[in-house]
């Protein structure tokens, strides 16, 4: 029999999850709610993250666009998604919600902006 | 230069008390920012988790700020940026300059304070050592990092483990640093679980409690801190220091409200939160300037500033409509009904209890709810905040956890209180195990 503990995070509460593994059946402890058992068993089977970084952006008042995955994506995912976003240059003008990866690592899940660049304008001196 | 009101800061409490006001029928309105752009610190915190209150669903900093802007782009509120405001006084006179308009003197009816505050440095800490470059206070390695674009360091320590450095911790992690530990010199993390959960655990990074640094290292730039064990007076125990050879110290030790405007324009400063003491109207102990966000208490939810700020907003409108109407009511007449106003009932913290926001109310303001932020002084398990009126307990709040790093929010009915009471007290009670 296998034991894992996890924290769950839920809820400000923490429990202090206890999590059996015995043929491939899960069994959860230390928790006081049934949320606490789903995160568990999804943590343990499958657990996802959201991704938040920030790309290259050319023309644009700043030189860095942030960017989140549209919906969490499988926590091995991570490293090679930021492998990928680190080669990857926009141009403004970018608008909050613009695609700027899709279907990254045939996740089913698009890279989008999180915020609007509009193009530079030199200042006149 | 004339408005009706003027507020300070252009970050999330400014934009949600302008957007208030604005919704309350006030046009004449001045954002002042000393930035580049309007957002304020949101613009630096890519990270989601923001919004979960307000909008029912997960945002990041950005795309939180931004929802805000638009709105005031489009009701046609004013704003400066890169305009820094150097003094303001009793009369509601604010001195401004940047370096299209100069120095300018602008009058408000009414003023916001919504300047925000600023992290805890080095300096504050005395940690003993050399002086080399390296060290960065949490949120500065973080603008660097994801609005300039630069990394601060590939071997990184962080002291504090507060959430701005949690969730460094892990954006350094993602960007190729490595994070060899987070010490904390409390026997308890001042974050967020579930940034310890996904900031930390998830990245093997270890997290030090009961630890702090106690030697820095290096010449031109950091070589390497010491880590030592700390008692239970956090004094640091000889023989348990472990040296930690790195590039980098991020300081994540605690934010304190940014009040030279405030104690300038001699508003009353409430020791415990180091903000304005406030009533329910979020009016300072000066008529007609309001604040609201974390200039006056800092808040570790963005929702919560922003449902303080709309309050604030309000008032501030409220103040300047009705000084539309009463232009006949003399200066006296209207410093007299503040008085009463901050006067009414106090409400004070008792045992086990950090502090209360606000720290009085009016009962004759109050709508048929209110509500109480406060944080508690220790880790508790199964207690209960308790609110008395002149000794009367009024109402008990079940609470299975409480930690200082996590405000709490009571709710409370205005039925509750009647018009006699003079004082309300807030306290822990620890259930008995």
């Amino acid at each position: 029999m296998e034991e894992r503990a996890l924290i769950c995070i839920v809820c400000p509460l923490g429990c202090h999850l206890t999590v059996t593994i015995e043929d491939s059946k899960m069994k959860v402890f230390g928790n006081k709610c049934s949320r606490g058992e789903a995160y568990a068993k999804k943590e343990l089977t499958a657990p996802t993250r959201m991704l938040t970084t920030t790309i290259k952006i050319k023309n644009a008042m700043l030189d860095r666009l942030p960017v989140k995955t549209e919906m969490p994506i499988p926590k091995e995912k991570i490293f090679p998604c930021m492998s990928i976003l680190n080669k990857v240059i926009v141009e403004a003008p970018v608008k909050r919600g613009d695609v700027v990866v899709e279907n990254i690592l045939d996740t089913g899940v698009n890279i989008v902006a999180t915020r609007t660049l509009r193009i530079k304008i030199d200042r006149q001196v | 230069m004339n408005y009706d009101i003027v507020i300070i800061g252009g970050g999330p409490a400014g934009l949600a008390s302008a957007i208030e006001a604005h919704k309350k029928g006030v046009e004449n309105i001045l954002i002042i920012e000393r930035d580049r752009e309007l957002g304020g610190i949101l613009q630096q915190c890519i990270h989601n988790g923001f919004g979960l209150h307000i909008f029912r669903e997960e945002l990041t900093g950005p795309e939180y700020a931004e929802r805000f802007i638009e709105v005031v782009e489009t009701t046609g509120i004013e704003y400066k940026l890169n305009t820094m405001v150097l003094e303001i006084d009793t009369d509601k006179r604010i001195k401004a300059m940047n370096e299209t308009d100069g120095f300018m003197i602008i009058h408000a009816k009414a003023i916001i304070l919504a300047m925000g505050c600023r992290e805890r440095t080095r300096g504050a800490l005395a940690i003993p050592g050399t002086r080399p470059a390296g060290i960065f206070s949490a949120g500065t390695a973080q603008r660097y990092l994801n609005i300039e674009g630069y990394m601060v360091g590939k071997r990184v320590v962080i002291l504090g483990s507060g959430d701005i450095g949690l969730i460094m911790a892990r954006r350094l992690t993602l960007e190729g640093a490595q994070v060899l530990a987070v010490a904390e010199v409390m026997p308890y993390s001042g974050g967020l679980t579930r940034n310890i959960v996904q900031c930390l655990n998830d990245f093997d990074i270890p997290l030090l409690l009961s630890h702090t640094v106690t030697a820095i290292k290096g010449r031109d730039r950091v070589s390497s801190v010491v880590i030592s064990k700390v008692d239970a007076h956090m004094k640091p125990v000889v023989g348990t220091e472990v040296e930690y050879s790195c590039d980098a110290l991020l300081l994540s030790v605690g934010l304190i409200p940014e009040n030279e405007l405030s104690r300038q324009a001699r508003i009353e400063i409430d020791p415990r939160t180091r903000g304005p003491i406030v009533n329910d109207a979020m009016e300072t102990t000066i008529q007609g300037i309001f604040a609201c966000g974390n200039v006056v208490h800092v808040h570790d939810l963005v929702d919560f500033v922003t449902a303080e700020s709309i309050r604030a907003g309000t008032s501030a409108a409220k103040c300047v409509i009705e000084s539309h109407k009463n232009i006949s009511a003399t200066h006296e007449k209207v410093i007299e009904s503040h008085k009463k106003k901050m006067n009414s009932i106090h409400i004070c913290s008792k045992a086990g209890i950090a502090y209360v926001v606000p720290q009085s109310i009016c009962h004759e303001n109050l709508e048929d709810q209110f509500s109480l932020f406060l944080r508690v002084k220790a880790v508790y398990h199964n207690a209960q905040i308790v609110v008395k009126a002149d000794g009367v307990t009024i109402k008990a709040f079940k609470k299975n956890h409480l930690t200082p790093g996590e405000m709490e929010n009571l709710i409370l009915e205005k039925s509750l209180l009647n018009e006699t009471i003079k004082s309300l007290t807030v306290e822990v009670i620890q259930a008995e195990v």
